[in-house]
């Protein structure tokens, strides 16, 4: 058992003020989990606005630097990554998916060009035929095929259609891991299934593993292999999805699951009329 | 807890909405487009009743909510149909009487709007805000104004000097609860709010939703809000209209539509729903939502129906009384429900 991704007592902080007055915001504090090699698993990342679930996922990227512990990515340092191969390297292996897919597509640009750009510099290939068969394969891999896509600028899509296409491309250099930072938050709830379906499927059929980070409880719940809770910086409470999130211990995972309004109107309404009384 | 979910038993009717249809009608190089954002719905939402319009993105059920509220502007036009309030026994249609529309704006009829970041201006203070929205409608002293605009604050739950303070100051949720305060401090009989909670920190949702809730209890007004989150039209919503392709599919008291959802829409949109306790796998829907400028004939869920036949594809279902509600579907009620 080898670990693919290892995070030991991770911490970040930000100064913020000005030169005489300033303060140091801890966003990261001490954060410790793995990811196992042989074991592809979701691992989910919970917490509100402001709790460091993005931060976390920034530095597991290569994106921003911790301010003390260490990153392993695979047995090698994700921070002592230097040169522009060993980037390339790294970056091939972890792939990101972001939150807004209107917004991680040029609009000016057809969308094709962004996996065509990707299948060249992760798989270094130039031969026109073999980045079409690339992305092909990977665009099968989400539902969707070359000849549907090409030439379509991201504006002639659905959301739904656009975060699949997001995917489709983190998945062209074959990577290991995928860092989702709040995938479904921007895409309407009848659509949300499909994409969550969707992770559920790569983990299973590609071996892909998958840090899923979203404040939705319900879809960590449906999703989710283990679950770390995260607030103000630090992991209130981690283990298990199924057994942190159906009885929660903290006082503020307790407080973010009942947070959840149930899709029942009896229940839900009980929970509202008793706010106002 | 069963009586607050029956829809409210007085029947007079405050808005009534009768065969809209609003396209959105483009010209571009002689090439002229039509976009059917709002085709032909009628509906009716009475006193003291909050009423929820749900369903997918680019389905028009913003379209719809901002020609009832009378808000639009060209490329977006009304063909068709009608829009009239009856505001304490003095009727209003919004399309035949501009000059008592503008009378009627934010002092019978307001609008809590999508995304509370961007309502208030960044660089001036909160207070200004009241000023620019309500100072006119109200026809009180600037001191009279200022009395009542910081005790309807505290009856919402805000301290008075957040009227002191720019936006940037205030949290997420304070900002939204600002919004409904701008919205509600005239006391309407009316208020149209779009997608209220969906930029809300999950822990603050609730909160706001009591608020809607409570406020609209004490003041009587009527709500009509539109989201695509089912669980908040769950929380709040006395009534649901479902809105596929601009067309309304289904209709009734809330608790019917989740217990017993008559269209394979509904029907779809309340399984799919990812609860706490539960991880089975659930389906997702097949296919894209249509295109509105070249919607699918007959029945537009067909191409993406699991109870298709051939009926559906030529031949578009009415919207038909149907137990508690109204619905559109040649198959209505075959559905299974999970």
């Amino acid at each position: 058992m080898s670990a693919l991704l290892e995070l030991r007592n991770v911490n970040k902080d930000y100064r913020i003020g000005g030169f005489f007055d300033s303060s140091t915001l801890h966003a990261v504090k001490n954060v410790s989990f793995t990811l196992d090699d042989s074991k592809p698993e979701i691992f989910t990342i919970v917490g509100e606005s402001g709790s460091g679930k993005t931060t976390t996922a920034r530095m597991i990227l290569g994106n921003e630097t911790p301010t003390s512990g260490s990153l392993r990515f695979m047995g090698q340092s994700i921070t002592a990554i230097r040169s522009r191969a060993g980037k390339l390297k790294f970056m091939s292996k972890a792939q990101p998916i972001f939150q807004n897919p209107f917004e991680a597509f040029n609009p000016l640009s057809t969308i094709d060009y962004f996996l065509f750009s990707t299948a060249r510099r992760f798989l270094g290939l130039r031969d026109k035929a073999a980045i079409d068969a690339a992305t092909d394969k990977a665009l099968h891999h989400v539902g969707l095929s070359l000849a549907e896509v090409r030439g379509r600028y991201s504006h002639e899509l659905s959301g739904g259609q656009l975060q699949r296409i997001a995917v489709a491309r983190a998945l062209i250099p074959e990577p290991k891991l995928i860092v989702a930072d709040e995938p479904v938050s921007m895409v309407d709830a009848s659509l949300r299934m499909s994409i969550v379906n969707l992770f559920r499927d790569l983990r299973d059929r590609l071996g892909v593993s998958i840090i899923y980070i979203t404040h939705d409880l319900s879809t960590a719940y449906y999703i989710s292999d283990r679950v770390i809770i995260m607030y103000k910086g630090d992991v209130v409470e981690s283990g298990v999805a199924q057994e942190v999130l159906g009885n929660p211990q903290h006082a503020y995972s307790k407080a973010l699951s009942q947070a959840v309004l149930p899709p029942d109107p009896e229940a839900a309404r009980k929970i509202i009329m008793a706010k106002i009384a | 807890m069963l009586d607050t979910l029956q829809a409210p038993t007085t029947t007079s009717s405050m808005l009534r909405v009768e065969g809209l249809k609003a396209y959105y009608q483009m010209n571009y190089f002689g090439v002229r487009r039509e976009v059917r954002a709002v085709d032909d719905v009628s509906l009716t939402i009475n006193r003291n009743e909050i009423y929820g319009i749900a369903g997918e993105s680019s389905s028009g059920k913003s379209s719809l909510i901002k020609t009832i509220a009378g808000a639009i502007t060209p490329p977006l036009r009304v063909v068709e149909g009608s829009v009239k309030f009856d505001f304490a026994g003095r009727e209003l249609d919004v399309y035949a009487d501009p000059q008592a529309m503008k009378a009627a704006r934010w002092q019978n009829l307001s609008y809590i709007m999508q995304g509370s970041m961007n309502v208030l201006n960044p660089v001036r203070r909160v207070k200004h805000a009241f000023h620019d929205f309500a100072f006119k409608h109200m026809g009180l002293s600037p001191s009279a104004f200022r009395a009542r605009v910081e005790k309807h604050l505290q009856r919402i739950g805000l301290d008075p000097h957040v009227l002191e303070s720019f936006p940037h100051q205030l949290s997420g949720g304070m900002r939204q609860r600002l919004t409904i305060a701008l919205a509600t401090v005239c006391e309407p009989d009316f208020i149209i709010a779009d997608e209220p909670t969906t930029a809300l920190d999950v822990l603050v949702q609730q909160d706001v939703l009591a608020l809607i809730k409570d406020i609209q209890q004490r003041m009587g007004a009527s709500i009509i809000f539109v989201t695509h989150d089912m669980t908040v039209h769950a929380a709040i919503a006395d009534r649901i209209g479902i809105v596929y392709a601009g067309r309304l599919v289904e209709e009734g008291p809330t608790l019917d539509v989740f217990r017993r959802p008559q269209h394979p829409y509904t029907a779809h949109l309340i399984s799919s729903l990812p609860r706490i306790g539960d991880n089975k796998k659930r389906s997702a829907l097949p296919g894209k939502p249509p295109n509105l400028a070249d919607p699918p004939s007959g029945c537009r869920f067909h191409p993406r129906c699991p109870l298709a036949v051939d009926k559906c594809t030529n031949e578009n279902p009415p919207l038909e009384a149907r137990l508690t509600g109204r619905v559109a579907c040649w198959r209505a009620g075959e559905v299974q429900t999970a």
